[in-house]
C-alpha cells in the first residue's frame, strides 16, 4: 500500500511538471516561434509607451533572452525556493511557492491565489452537498420505480439540467431571485465573519451549479442502483427475509455508490480549480474570475499560477479517490 | 385448473380452500412474466408435495422452469423492480401456512427464518463489501433480537459447524478472501443460522470443482440428517440427485413431466424425457462403446409452448398413441407406481416395454 | 504443408517436452518480479495421429493454459512444442500462420467466441479470408457445406449469432474451426455450458467428426464422465504437472496415482442404488495448494493419504509403472511401491475422510495440515464435522 501510494506521489509530480511545462510552452514559445522578439515580448507586458529602460528591465526580470529551458528551470525552482527580482533599484523576495508577479497589477500570484480560493472552496463544496444529495436520491427513487411518474418526470428533469448551459440558469437565476425578488445578496462575506450572510450570497452560485451536477449525479444514481438491484446479493439479502427498504439502503446504495465515489472527486477536483462561468456571472472574486481575468489580460504568471493549482486538485483528488476505493471496497485492497 | 387473469392480479385461485397434505405442498403453481415479446410462462401448472427430513431433487434443463420454482416458493418474485409484473396463481403451503396469498410482510418473516436459500454461485450471492461474518450475523439479527455480540458468536459457531477452520479468524474475512467451496460453506451457515425447516439449494455445487461439491454435498446431507429439515436441490445433474435426493421431480417447458422415488426414476422411469435424459448422460461409472442418445432439437420456447404435450417435437414416441393426441391435448399428470407419476399420453404397458425393450438396454 | 508426405505418417502428431508457463507477479515501488504463478511446471506427452487425448483436472490445474500453449496462444517460459515434427514452441505469430491451418481451438463459451456482429457466414469463412485459401467451388458454398456438416442449416449463412441457442453457438464454433480441414482440433470445455441434452448432440458431433476427417483432438475438460466418454487417452493433471497419464479403461477401473482416485471417487454417480453398494468415498480435505508456491517433492503430499517422507522432498517423476501407464507417484495405487518402507507422514492419516453413503458423518479427524495454503494453517476442528476444503486461487 505504502509503495503504491509513493509511486501514484512521483506520478503525481511528474505530471504537474508536464502541465506546467505545457502552459509555459504555449506562453512562452509559441509566441517566439510566431516571430515576436524578446523586444515586442516584453513590450506587451508594460503596455503603452515604454521607454528602452522599461523594456531592457522587463527582459532582465523574466529572463526573456534566456534560452528556453532556463526560463522554465527559473520558474520551477521559484515555486519550490522563492525567488528574488530587481525592481529598479531594490530587490524583492518573493518567498516559495513563488509564482512570480501579474504583470498588470505587480501583485504577488500565490497571495491572490490563496485569497481567492476559500470563495472557490465555498462554492464548490456547498454546490457539491446540494447535488450529492438530490441527485442521489432522486435517482434511488428513480431507480426502484423505473419507468414510474416520477421516474419519467425526474430523468426529463435531468436531462433540461444537463443541457441548459450554466451562463443562462445562472443569469437566470440572478435576474429573478436577486434582482427582481431580492431575496439573495450579492455580496461575498466570508464564513467567519457572518454565515448566514454567506450562504444567502452563495445560494444562487450553488444551485447554478448544483442544477448541472445534480442532473448528471442523478442519472448515474440511477443506472448505478438498477445494476445493483439486480445483483445475486440483494436476492441473497432478500431471501434473508430483510426488509425491502434496508435490502435498498445497505446492500444497493452501498454498492451504487461506490463508483460515484470517483465520479465526484474528480468533479469536485476540477471545481476547486475554479467555476469560471459561475463566478464571472456572479462576481464571486474566486479563482475561476482571476483566471478569465489573467487571460484576458495575457498575464502570464497568474495564468500559470491557475493552472498548476487547479492541475494540483484534480490530480491530489484523483489520488484521494484511489485510496478511498481501497477503504470502500475491500475486493480492491489486496492488490 | 384454473384461469390466470388477464388483468396482472396478482393472486388468484381460492387461496385457503383446501387443507395442505404435506409440509410443503405446492399446488398448481403458475408463474408468468409478461414481456414484450409475449407471455413468458416460466411455470405452468405444478404440484409437489415434500415432507420434513426428505429431500427432493429437481431436475431440468435450463429454461424448464425449477429455479423460478424455487425463488416462488421464497416468495422473491414479488420484490423489486419487477415484482409487479409477475402472475402468480396456485397455492403454497409451507407447515400449513399459505404463501401465495399471503401478506408479502408475512412472508418476508417466513423468509430466513423458516425455509432459507443457497445459491448456485456463492461469490456473486455474497456482499462483496461485508465480510462473512456481517451478513451472516444480519441474518440472525432479522429474525432474533439479539445484541451483535451475541449474533457474532451464533455466526462463528454455524462458521466452525459448517467446516471453516479458525472460525474465530475467518468470521472477519470478506468473501473475496475465501476460496469457491468455502463461500458455499459460508452461504450454507448463512441459510442455515436460523435452523430453517426447509432448505432450498439452486444449484448449490455447479460452480464447484468435484471433490469440492462432494465435500459440499456431503456436508448437505449431514445437516439435514441433523437438523431433520426438508431440504429441495435444484440441479441439471443427474448424478447429483442420484447422490442426495430422496425423491426425484423432472421439469420440462414450466411442468413437472416425471415425479417420483429416485430408484423409480433411474430404474423404472416413465417419460421418454427422462429417458432422453438418462440417455444423453455419459457416464463414469461404465464404459461406453456406443453413443449417447440424445434428445434431439432444442428446449421449447416458454411463449409459445408447444401445444399438446410440450415434449412432442422432441419425442421420438409422439406417434405412438392414437390420433395425434400429443400434439392437442396436454397430458395430465397420472400415477402410474406407488407415488410415482408421469404425464405422458402412452399406454403405461406400452411405455414399461419401450423401456425395458428399447432404453435400458442401450444405456 | 511444409513437411515431406514421409514424415508426415510417423511418429505422434503433437510431442511437448517439460512445457512450462509461468506468469511473473510484480509487486513493490519498482514492480519487480517477486514470484510466478506457476501454472504449467513441467509436463510431457504425445499425442498420436486420430486419436482423443482428454485433459482433466480443477480448476486452477493449469489444463486451460497448456491448451493455450500448444495451440500457441500464449508463448512457453519453457520446454518444447514439436508439431508433426516442427518445432513452434517460439514460433513468431507470422511464423504460426500457416500452422494455423493445421491446429484449431474450439472454445468453452459459445457466446463470448463469436462476434455479434459478423453474420455466421462471415465467422465461419474468416479463416479462408485469413489464410487466403480460395476452396473448390467458392468460399459460400464451402461454408454452408461445412454448417450442413455440424447440423445447422445452410440457410444460416446470413443469420447473426444471438439467433442461436447455446448448442447451436457452439455448432458454429466447431464449423469454423473445421473449415481449413485442420489435423489437430484443441478443445477447451467444449461443452461444460451447454445443457445435457444439448451436451450430448455435441460430444456425438465431435465423435462423427473425428471419424470421418480423421481428426486428432486434444479435449480439456472438468467433467470427468464427458472426459471418460471421449478420450482414448487421458491426462490428469494437478496443480500443474502431469500426475497420470494412461488409457480410458485402465485409468478408470484402476487408477494408479491417489489424486487420480480421489477425484474419480468424488464424481457422484447416477445410479441411486450405488449410494449403498459403494461402501466408500474418498472425500479429499484441505486445499489445493497455491500454485505460486507448490508443495515441496510431490505436490499432492500434503493431501495423499499415503504420503511419506520421501514424498515431501522428492519428486516423483513421471515413470511407465504398466505399459502405456505413466504415473508421478513413490506409492502408488494397483501397482509396486516405489519407495517401501518409508516413514508415513502425520498428514497422511488425516488427509482425507473415508465416507460411506450409509453413514456419512463418520468423521473423527481434524482438518488436515496446510503448509502453503496462506489462510488456512492446522488447527484441530471439533470433532462433529471438520474438512476444509478447496480449490487453488483462480489462474491470472
Amino acid at each position: 500500500m505504502i509503495s503504491y501510494i509513493i509511486r501514484r506521489l512521483i506520478a503525481a509530480v511528474i505530471l504537474l511538471l508536464v502541465v506546467t511545462a505545457v502552459t509555459f510552452g504555449i506562453f512562452f514559445i509559441l509566441p517566439k516561434l510566431a516571430g515576436q522578439t524578446a523586444d515586442q515580448l516584453a513590450q506587451q507586458y508594460i503596455g503603452k509607451n515604454p521607454t528602452p529602460e522599461d523594456i531592457e528591465a522587463v527582459k532582465r526580470n523574466l529572463g526573456l533572452d534566456d534560452p528556453v529551458y532556463v526560463q522554465y528551470w527559473d520558474f520551477v525552482r521559484g515555486i519550490v525556493t522563492g525567488a528574488t527580482y530587481e525592481r529598479g533599484p531594490a530587490t524583492v523576495r518573493c518567498d516559495m511557492p513563488c509564482f512570480g508577479y501579474s504583470f498588470k497589477t505587480n501583485l504577488e500570484v500565490w497571495p491572490e491565489l490563496v485569497d481567492r480560493l476559500p470563495i472557490t472552496i465555498s462554492l464548490a463544496i456547498g454546490a457539491a452537498v446540494l447535488w450529492l444529495v438530490s441527485g442521489i436520491v432522486v435517482g434511488v427513487i428513480s431507480a426502484l420505480k423505473p419507468g414510474s411518474f416520477f421516474d419519467r418526470a425526474a430523468m426529463g428533469g435531468a436531462l433540461a439540467g444537463v443541457s441548459l448551459p450554466i451562463f443562462f440558469t445562472a443569469q437566470l437565476f440572478l435576474l429573478l431571485f436577486s434582482y427582481k425578488l431580492e431575496i439573495f445578496g450579492r455580496t461575498y462575506v466570508p464564513f467567519t465573519e457572518n454565515p448566514s450572510q454567506w450562504a444567502n450570497t452563495l445560494f444562487l452560485p450553488w444551485c447554478s451549479l448544483a442544477l448541472l451536477y445534480a442532473a448528471i449525479y442523478a442519472r448515474l444514481t440511477r443506472s448505478g442502483m438498477l445494476e445493483a438491484m439486480s445483483e445475486d446479493f440483494i436476492r441473497t439479502a432478500r431471501a434473508k427475509g430483510m426488509r425491502e427498504r434496508r435490502v435498498v439502503a445497505k446492500h444497493g446504495l452501498r454498492a451504487a455508490l461506490t463508483p460515484i465515489v470517483t465520479v465526484f472527486g474528480m468533479d469536485i477536483g476540477l471545481l476547486l480549480g475554479g467555476a469560471v462561468i459561475t463566478e464571472s456571472v456572479y462576481s464571486l472574486h474566486g479563482i475561476g474570475e482571476y483566471a478569465v481575468q489573467s487571460i484576458v489580460a495575457n498575464d502570464l504568471p497568474p495564468i500559470l499560477g491557475v493552472t498548476l493549482l487547479a492541475a494540483f486538485f484534480v490530480v491530489f483528488l484523483n489520488l484521494v479517490v484511489d485510496l478511498l476505493y481501497a477503504v470502500v471496497d475491500p475486493r480492491v485492497r489486496v492488490s | 385448473m384454473t384461469e390466470l387473469s388477464k388483468t396482472g392480479a396478482v393472486v388468484e385461485d381460492r387461496p385457503g380452500t383446501s387443507e395442505p397434505r404435506a409440509f410443503l405442498d405446492v399446488r398448481d403453481l403458475k408463474v408468468h412474466f409478461p414481456t414484450d415479446d409475449g407471455l413468458v410462462k416460466s411455470v405452468d401448472g405444478l404440484s409437489f408435495q415434500l415432507e420434513k427430513g426428505r429431500t427432493l431433487g429437481v431436475v431440468g434443463e435450463s429454461g424448464s422452469g425449477k429455479s423460478v420454482t424455487s425463488l416462488a416458493v421464497m416468495g422473491l418474485h414479488r420484490l423489486g423492480a419487477r415484482g409487479k409484473n409477475v402472475r402468480m396463481s396456485g397455492e403454497i403451503w409451507l407447515d400449513g401456512k399459505e404463501l401465495v396469498g399471503a401478506d408479502p410482510d408475512e412472508v418476508r418473516r417466513l423468509r430466513g427464518r423458516e425455509m432459507a436459500m443457497i445459491f448456485q454461485d456463492p461469490l456473486s450471492a455474497m456482499h462483496p463489501y461485508y465480510t462473512v461474518g456481517n451478513q451472516i450475523v444480519e441474518a440472525y439479527r432479522i429474525h432474533n433480537k439479539v445484541t451483535k455480540k451475541v449474533a457474532r458468536t451464533r455466526a462463528i459457531e454455524m462458521l466452525d459447524r459448517v467446516g471453516i477452520p479458525e472460525p474465530g479468524k475467518r468470521v472477519d474475512s470478506y468473501p473475496h478472501e475465501f476460496s469457491g467451496g468455502m463461500r458455499q460453506r459460508a452461504m450454507i451457515a448463512m441459510a442455515l443460522v436460523n435452523n430453517p425447516e426447509l432448505l432450498i439449494a439452486d444449484e448449490p455445487t455447479t460452480a464447484l470443482d468435484v471433490t469440492v461439491q462432494a465435500q459440499i454435498l456431503d456436508l448437505i446431507r449431514d445437516l439435514q440428517k441433523e437438523f431433520g429439515s426438508a431440504v429441495v436441490i435444484i440441479t441439471h445433474d443427474l448424478g447429483v440427485v442420484a447422490e442426495i435426493a430422496d425423491d426425484i421431480l423432472v421439469m420440462y417447458g414450466g411442468r413437472c413431466v416425471e415425479r417420483g422415488p429416485v430408484d423409480k426414476i433411474f430404474y423404472e422411469p416413465q417419460h421418454p424425457y427422462t429417458w432422453g435424459l438418462l440417455g444423453s448422460m455419459p457416464r463414469i461409472d461404465r464404459e461406453q462403446t456406443d453413443r449417447l442418445i440424445p434428445v434431439k432439437g432444442q428446449p421449447p420456447s416458454l411463449i409459445n409452448v408447444p401445444s399438446g404435450c410440450a415434449f412432442n417435437p422432441r419425442c421420438p414416441y409422439a406417434d405412438v398413441p392414437k390420433d395425434g393426441i400429443t400434439r392437442t391435448e396436454r397430458p395430465e399428470l397420472r400415477e402410474v407406481g406407488s407415488g410415482h407419476f408421469s404425464a405422458c399420453h402412452m399406454d403405461q404397458a406400452e411405455r414399461t416395454r419401450i423401456w425395458t425393450e428399447e432404453i435400458a438396454p442401450k444405456l | 504443408m511444409t513437411n515431406e508426405p514421409t514424415r508426415t505418417d510417423s511418429g505422434p502428431l503433437l510431442k511437448v517436452e517439460g512445457l512450462v508457463k509461468h506468469f511473473p507477479i510484480k509487486k513493490g515501488l519498482l514492480q519487480r518480479q517477486v514470484g510466478a504463478v506457476k501454472a504449467v511446471d513441467g509436463i510431457d506427452f504425445e499425442v498420436y495421429r486420430g486419436e482423443t487425448l482428454g485433459v482433466v483436472g480443477e480448476s486452477g490445474c493449469g489444463k486451460s493454459t497448456m491448451g493455450r500453449l500448444i495451440t500457441r496462444l500464449l508463448e512457453p517460459s519453457g520446454g518444447k512444442v514439436e508439431f508433426d515434427g516442427t518445432d513452434i514452441t517460439h514460433l513468431s505469430t507470422g511464423g504460426m500462420r500457416p500452422l494455423r491451418r493445421d491446429i484449431q481451438m474450439i472454445f468453452q463459451d459459445p457466446y463470448g467466441s463469436l462476434n455479434p456482429r459478423h453474420t455466421i457466414g462471415s465467422i465461419v469463412s474468416a479463416p479462408f479470408r485469413l489464410q487466403g485459401v480460395e476452396p473448390e467451388g467458392g468460399v459460400k458454398k464451402e461454408v454452408q457445406g461445412l454448417l450442413e456438416r455440424v447440423g445447422l442449416s445452410p440457410e444460416h449463412y446470413n443469420r447473426y449469432p444471438h439467433e442461436f441457442s447455446g448448442g447451436q453457438r457452439q455448432r458454429i464454433g466447431i464449423a469454423r474451426a473445421l473449415a481449413l480441414k485442420p489435423r489437430l482440433v484443441v478443445a477447451d470445455e467444449p461443452v461444460s455450458a451447454l445443457d445435457v441434452s444439448i451436451q450430448a448432440q455435441v460430444v456425438n458431433l465431435l465423435d462423427d467428426l473425428q471419424e470421418e476427417l480423421g481428426l486428432t483432438y486434444v479435449i480439456i475438460a472438468h467433467d470427468l464422465s464427458v472426459i471418460r466418454h471421449v478420450s482414448d487417452r487421458i491426462a490428469v493433471m494437478y496443480l500443474g504437472k502431469i500426475v497420470e497419464l494412461a488409457d480410458r479403461t485402465s485409468l478408470y477401473e484402476a487408477p494408479m496415482h491417489p489424486y487420480t482416485k480421489a477425484l474419480m471417487s468424488a464424481v457422484p454417480v447416477p445410479d441411486p442404488r450405488r449410494r449403498g453398494a459403494k461402501s466408500e468415498r474418498i472425500l479429499l480435505k484441505g486445499d489445493v495448494p497455491s500454485p505460486i508456491a507448490p508443495p515441496s517433492g510431490c505436490r499432492f503430499h500434503t493431501r495423499c493419504w499415503k504420503a511419506t517422507q520421501v514424498c515431501t522432498v522428492q519428486e516423483p517423476p513421471l515413470l511407465e509403472l504398466a505399459p502405456g501407464r505413466r504415473v508421478a507417484c513413490h506409492h502408488p495405487e494397483n501397482a509396486p511401491d516405489q519407495a517401501p518402507g518409508d516413514t508415513a507422514l502425520a498428514s497422511a492419516g488425516e488427509a482425507i475422510e473415508i465416507v460411506s453413503a450409509t453413514k456419512s458423518s463418520a468423521a473423527e479427524g481434524s482438518a488436515s495440515p496446510e503448509p502453503s495454503a496462506p489462510a488456512a494453517p492446522v488447527i484441530p476442528a471439533p470433532s462433529k464435522e471438520p474438512s476444509p476444503d478447496d480449490e487453488a486461487p483462480k489462474k491470472p
